[in-house]
C-alpha cells in the first residue's frame, strides 16, 4: 500500500508534530508515503474569500503534480488543506467555467490537470483503507481507560461528508475505541469551530469558542483532546493560558494530534511522535497509559 | 385495411406546449401524413370549443380516427374519449399523443422539441388504422366500504358512510381506535378537550349498527377489481375472548409483568402484559401482549393470576391469529402519520440528555390522564422554571424532511399556553424559523400567546447541550441559537426542551400503498390523484384518501378530507355498476392449446381453465390488462385489446419513420 503525501505548510512549522507522527504511524503500519515534489500552499480557506479563481488554480497545481507523480491517492493531513483540495476537484468537475480557467492557468506554466486525482484525509485512509482490524493487530500499548475527547473540527466532514456524517462524524471515535480508549462519544462539540484564523484577528471571539470546547471536554472528564487539524490543535492547546486569563478558568488539558496518540498505542517512542515538545506537558498523560 | 380519415388536433396548452414546440410547423407537417384528413391546432383542446372541434369533424367530415396531441392521457384522455363518443365515434378509436410531459416540459431546445413532437404524433398516426372499436365492460359494484385506520380521519369517514346507510368495515392496527388525537390533551386554537370531542365519536363508531370494527387487525392482501375488492385481514390474537371480556381491567391489575413501556403514553409509563390501552378504548377489551406475557413468551407463568381474576373467564391462551376475507366496493385509506424520530438529529441530544422530550411526550405529560396526572414536571418531579420549544425538528430541513409539517407551529403555541396556564412563573421560549399560523383563528391565537408573555426567538436551534459556561447554566439544558432578529448568538439555559418534531409518513407507507395498488409521493406520503382537484382520491378507482396519510394535516383539515373521501366513496358505491376498461386480455379458444402456463402466471387470478373445452379463459371483470399472459404464451394466443401486436409495431414504425 502506498500513498502520495501532501503535508501542507503548517506541517513544516506549528504542525510539525502532525507530520512527524503521521509518518511514524504509517511506517509502523507498513504503508508508504511519498511526499509531493515542489508542492505549494493550498491557499487555505482565507484566499478563497479574496480571489476565488486564483485559489482554485494554486490548489490545482498540487493536484496536477500529484497526478504526474503517480497513480496513488493523495493523502492530506490538515482539515483545511483537505477541504480546499477536495473542493477544487469538485468545482473543476461541476463547473465548466472553473475547469477552463484552472486548466488555462496550469497550461501557462506547462502543467495539466483533469480534476480526477482522489484526495483523501489521513483518517479516512487509516480507518477505511488500512482498516481497524489491521490497526488492532499492531497495537502494543492499549489506551485502556483513557478518557479521550475526539475533536474533529469544522472542516473535517463539512461540507461534503465524503466518508463520514456531515454533522456528527464518528470515524475517529471508532479508531480510538479500537485502540482501547474510553472515547467520549457524546462529545457534541466535536465539530464546533475552534475559532480558526480569528485567533489572530479577533482573539476574544476565538477564545470564547475554545472555552466552549475545553469546558465540554473537561465536563466529560477528558484526559486528552485529540485533533485532526494543525490550526485546531494550536488554538486548543497553546491558547489555554489565554482562555484561563480571560475567563478565570484553569484548564491544563493535553491536546494531541490523533496520529500522536495513535502512534503511542502502536508502540512508537513518544519522542519520535514529538509528544515531548507539546506546549502542555503530557507527562501525566503518559503516566496514565499502562505501558 | 379500409381507408381511414384521421383527424389530428394539436393543443397549445397555453404556452405549456406552444412555448416550446413550433405548433404551426407540426400541424402543417401532420396534414401531409398518410390517412390524415384534418389537422388543426387549438389553444386549449380540453375547453368546450376544443372538444366541439372533435365532434364537428366527426359529424361533418366523416372522421373515423382521432389523435389529440396534448397532455398525458392520465390527465385528459377521458375528456377526449367522451368528446369522440359524443360525436358518434367509438372512444377507443382515439389516441392521445403526449407532447407536454414527454416533450415540451422536458426538452430545452425548441428545434429538438418540435422534431420530437412530430415523432410522438407520427407514432399515433401510424397506429390508429389498427385500432378497434371496443366497448366498456360493466360490472356490479359491492355497496360496502372499508376504512383502513381508526384515527380521527378514519372515524369521521366511517361515521359519515354508516350514517348514510352504507355498511362499513373499519380495520385498525392497534387494539383501540382513536389514533393520535386520543393522546392529546387540548386542541388548538380553541383549546377544546381533545378526548371530550373525540370519545363520543369513537363510542358512536363502536356501537353503530352499520359498522363492523376489526381492531387489532391488519390488511395483508388486496385482490379483486374495481368495485369488487377482496381484502384479506389478519385479526391478531388478543388471547382474550372479546365476546366475554367486559373491559373491567381486573386482569391488568393482577398481571405480574408490570414494566412494559406503555405505547399510549409513548413509553413514559408502564403497563402490564395484559392491558387496555386507555380507559376510553373502543373496543373496550383487554389484549395480551404475547411478546411480554410469561405464559405466551416463555411457556410458563407460575400463577397465571389473570385467569382467576377474570370473572367472565375470557382469557384464552389457545387463541391464534385469524384470517378473514372482506368484500367491499370502495376503500378509504386513513392510516395517519408517525412522529419524526429526533434521534436522527444528534445535536438536539434527544435520548441522551434528560428532559429533552418530543412533542408527543409533552402531549402526554400535559394530559390529565397522562403519566404525571397532567402536572408539567421534569424527570425529577420538579416543575421546570423555563422551557424551550424547538420548532421544525426534522421538518423544513434538507438533511431530513424538506416539507413543512404544518401543525407544529400551532401545537407549539398550544404547549406554550398550557405551560403558562399550569405554571405562570415559568418562562417559555419558542425558537422558530417562521410562524405559520394559517387556519381559522390561528393568527389570533398567536397574538394571544405573545400577550401571555411567551418569548419568541426567531432562529432554528443549533444545539442542545449540558455543557455549562457559567454558574447559572450549571445543571441545566443550554439551547444555542442564532437570534436572527437581533443578529446575535444566544445561549438559553432551560430545564426542559420540547422538540416539535415533524410528521413523517408511516414507516411502512410504501408497502401498504403497494398492497392496495397505488403509490407514494416523493416525500413518502400517499399520492393523491390530483394535488388540487382530487386530493382525496388515488389513481386506483374506488380507493380514497383521508387525513395525514396523504400529507401532514391538523384535525379540521383531516376531518374535512375525511368528508370528501366519504362523499367520493359514497358516490362510487351508489352506482349499481361500474364500467371497466375494455383494454384487457382475450384468449382465442380455437388457438389455445390448454397448456396452463398463463393460468398460473396471472397475478390477478383472472384466467381460469375450462375443463370441458380444454382451453384457458379470461374472467373479464378480474383482468387488469397487465399483459403478463400476452408475453408468456408460447403460441402467442392471448392478445391484449388496445395493445395488439400490430398496433404496437405500427406505433414503433411511426416513431422511427422520421
Amino acid at each position: 500500500m502506498r500513498y502520495l503525501y501532501y503535508p501542507g505548510c503548517s506541517a513544516e512549522a506549528t504542525g510539525k508534530a502532525y507530520d512527524v507522527s503521521t509518518r511514524a504511524v504509517f511506517a509502523k503500519l507498513g504503508v508508504e508515503l511519498e511526499e509531493l515534489d515542489d508542492w505549494n500552499c493550498c491557499g487555505a480557506t482565507s484566499y478563497f474569500s479574496v480571489r476565488e479563481m486564483e485559489s482554485f488554480a494554486i490548489a490545482a497545481r498540487n493536484l496536477s503534480i500529484a497526478q504526474s507523480q503517480g497513480d496513488d491517492d493523495l493523502c492530506v493531513i490538515c482539515n483545511a488543506c483537505y477541504t480546499t483540495l477536495a473542493k477544487t476537484n469538485r468545482y473543476m468537475n461541476e463547473s465548466p467555467e472553473v475547469f477552463k480557467a484552472v486548466t488555462g492557468a496550469l497550461g501557462a506554466v506547462g502543467r495539466a490537470y483533469d480534476g480526477k486525482k482522489p484526495v483523501r484525509h489521513v483518517m479516512d485512509i487509516l480507518v477505511n483503507d488500512i482498516g481497524l482490524e489491521a490497526i488492532a493487530d499492531k497495537v502494543t500499548r492499549r489506551l485502556t481507560g483513557l478518557r479521550v475527547a475526539p475533536y474533529y473540527g469544522c472542516q473535517f466532514s463539512r461540507p461534503m461528508g465524503t466518508f463520514d456524517d456531515v454533522q456528527f462524524p464518528t470515524t475517529m471515535d471508532r479508531l480510538f475505541e479500537t485502540l482501547g480508549a474510553d472515547v467520549i462519544t457524546e462529545y457534541d462539540a466535536k465539530t464546533d469551530c475552534c475559532g480558526g484564523m480569528m485567533m489572530l484577528t479577533k482573539a476574544e471571539g476565538a477564545l470564547r469558542l475554545c472555552l466552549e470546547l475545553l469546558t465540554a471536554a473537561e465536563q466529560y472528564g477528558a484526559q486528552v483532546i485529540v485533533a485532526a487539524c494543525p490550526l485546531c490543535e494550536m488554538n486548543l492547546e497553546a491558547y489555554q493560558p489565554k482562555v484561563n486569563a480571560m475567563f478565570g478558568t484553569d484548564f491544563n488539558i493535553p491536546v494531541l494530534y490523533f496520529t500522536q496518540l495513535a502512534g503511542l498505542a502502536l508502540g512508537v517512542d513518544p519522542r519520535k511522535l514529538a509528544i515531548d515538545r507539546q506546549v502542555i506537558s503530557c507527562d501525566g498523560l503518559l503516566a496514565a497509559i499502562p505501558a | 385495411m379500409a381507408e381511414e380519415k384521421i383527424a389530428v388536433y394539436f393543443c397549445h396548452c397555453g404556452t405549456n406546449i406552444a412555448g416550446k414546440v413550433d405548433v404551426e410547423d407540426v400541424v402543417k407537417w401532420a396534414a401531409e401524413q398518410p390517412n390524415v384528413a384534418v389537422a388543426r391546432e387549438y389553444k386549449y383542446m380540453c375547453s368546450d370549443p376544443g372538444q366541439d372541434l372533435i365532434k364537428q369533424d366527426i359529424q361533418e367530415h366523416g372522421v373515423t380516427r382521432v389523435v389529440v396531441a396534448a397532455c398525458s392521457p392520465t390527465m385528459h384522455e377521458p375528456t377526449f374519449r367522451k368528446a369522440a363518443a359524443d360525436g358518434g365515434l367509438n372512444p377507443f378509436l382515439l389516441q392521445m399523443a403526449n407532447v407536454r410531459e414527454h416533450c415540451s416540459w422536458v426538452t430545452e431546445d425548441p428545434v429538438a422539441a418540435t422534431a420530437k413532437a412530430k415523432r410522438i404524433l407520427s407514432a399515433q398516426i401510424h397506429r390508429l388504422p389498427y385500432n378497434e372499436a371496443l366497448n366498456p365492460i360493466e360490472v356490479p359494484v359491492n355497496p360496502d366500504v372499508m376504512v383502513v385506520g381508526g384515527g380521527i380521519a378514519g372515524i369521521e369517514a366511517a361515521l359519515r358512510l354508516a350514517d348514510a346507510g352504507k355498511h362499513v368495515v373499519m380495520v385498525e392496527r392497534d387494539p383501540s381506535i382513536g389514533g393520535h388525537m386520543a393522546m392529546f390533551d387540548k386542541t388548538f386554537p380553541t383549546l377544546d378537550c381533545s378526548a371530550c370531542i373525540l370519545t363520543p365519536k369513537m363510542s358512536a363508531l363502536g356501537k353503530h349498527p352499520n359498522i363492523t370494527l376489526l381492531a387489532y387487525s391488519e390488511v395483508t392482501q388486496v385482490d379483486g377489481y374495481v368495485g369488487n375488492f377482496k381484502v384479506k385481514v389478519t385479526k391478531k390474537a388478543r388471547y382474550v375472548d372479546t365476546d366475554k371480556c367486559t373491559g373491567c381491567a381486573a386482569c391488568t391489575e393482577v398481571c405480574v409483568v408490570r414494566k412494559v413501556p406503555n405505547e399510549f403514553d409513548v413509553g413514559l409509563s408502564n403497563r402490564s402484559a395484559i392491558f387496555i390501552p386507555f380507559p376510553q378504548a373502543v373496543p373496550l377489551r383487554a389484549t395480551i401482549d404475547a411478546t411480554r406475557c410469561l405464559t405466551l413468551s416463555r411457556g410458563k407463568c407460575a400463577k397465571q393470576p389473570c385467569v382467576p381474576a377474570c370473572g367472565p373467564q375470557a382469557i384464552d391462551f389457545t387463541q391464534r391469529d385469524e384470517e378473514v376475507e372482506v368484500e367491499v366496493g370502495a376503500i378509504i385509506m386513513a392510516t395517519g402519520f408517525e412522529l419524526w424520530d429526533p434521534r436522527q438529529e444528534n445535536r438536539y441530544s434527544y435520548g441522551q440528555l434528560d428532559n429533552v422530550i418530543t412533542s408527543l411526550e409533552f402531549e402526554r405529560i400535559s394530559n390529565a390522564s397522562g403519566p404525571t396526572g397532567g402536572h408539567i414536571v421534569c424527570k425529577n418531579g420538579e416543575p421546570p422554571r423555563s422551557v424551550a420549544i424547538l420548532h421544525c425538528v426534522g421538518s423544513r430541513d434538507e438533511n431530513h424532511q424538506e416539507f413543512c409539517s404544518r401543525v407544529c407551529c400551532m401545537y407549539s403555541l398550544k404547549f406554550s399556553h398550557l405551560i403558562k396556564e399550569h405554571l405562570p412563573e415559568t418562562e417559555v421560549y419558542q425558537l422558530y424559523i417562521d410562524m405559520r399560523c394559517f387556519g381559522k383563528g390561528y393568527e389570533e391565537f398567536y397574538k394571544r400567546l405573545m400577550d401571555e408573555g411567551v418569548h419568541f426567538v426567531r432562529g432554528r436551534a443549533a444545539e442542545v447541550s449540558d455543557v455549562a459556561l457559567s454558574p447559572e447554566e450549571k445543571g441545566r439544558l443550554i439551547v444555542k441559537v442564532e437570534d436572527t432578529l437581533l443578529g446575535i448568538v444566544r445561549r438559553i439555559p432551560v430545564d426542559m426542551v420540547i422538540l416539535s418534531a415533524g410528521l413523517a409518513p408511516r414507516h411502512d407507507a410504501k408497502e401498504v400503498a403497494q398492497t392496495f395498488g397505488f403509490g407514494c409521493s416523493a416525500n413518502g406520503f400517499y399520492l393523491e390523484r390530483h394535488p388540487k382537484l382530487e386530493p382525496a382520491s388515488t389513481v386506483t378507482d374506488g380507493i380514497f384518501l383521508a387525513g395525514a396519510c396523504q400529507y401532514p394535516k391538523d384535525i379540521p383539515d383531516a376531518v374535512a378530507q375525511a368528508g370528501a373521501a366519504a362523499a367520493g366513496a359514497l358516490d362510487f358505491v351508489n352506482h349499481p355498476t361500474v364500467k371497466v376498461e375494455p383494454t384487457i386480455s382475450y384468449i382465442d379458444p380455437d388457438k389455445c392449446s390448454g397448456c396452463h402456463i398463463c393460468v398460473g402466471l396471472c397475478p390477478h387470478a383472472a384466467i381460469q381453465y375450462n375443463e370441458e373445452k380444454g382451453v384457458a379463459e379470461v374472467i373479464e371483470a378480474a383482468c387488469k390488462g397487465c399483459g403478463v399472459c400476452v408475453a408468456a404464451c408460447g403460441s402467442n394466443v392471448p392478445q391484449q385489446r388496445g395493445y395488439l401486436d400490430q398496433q404496437i409495431f405500427a406505433e414503433i414504425e411511426g416513431a422511427l419513420a422520421l
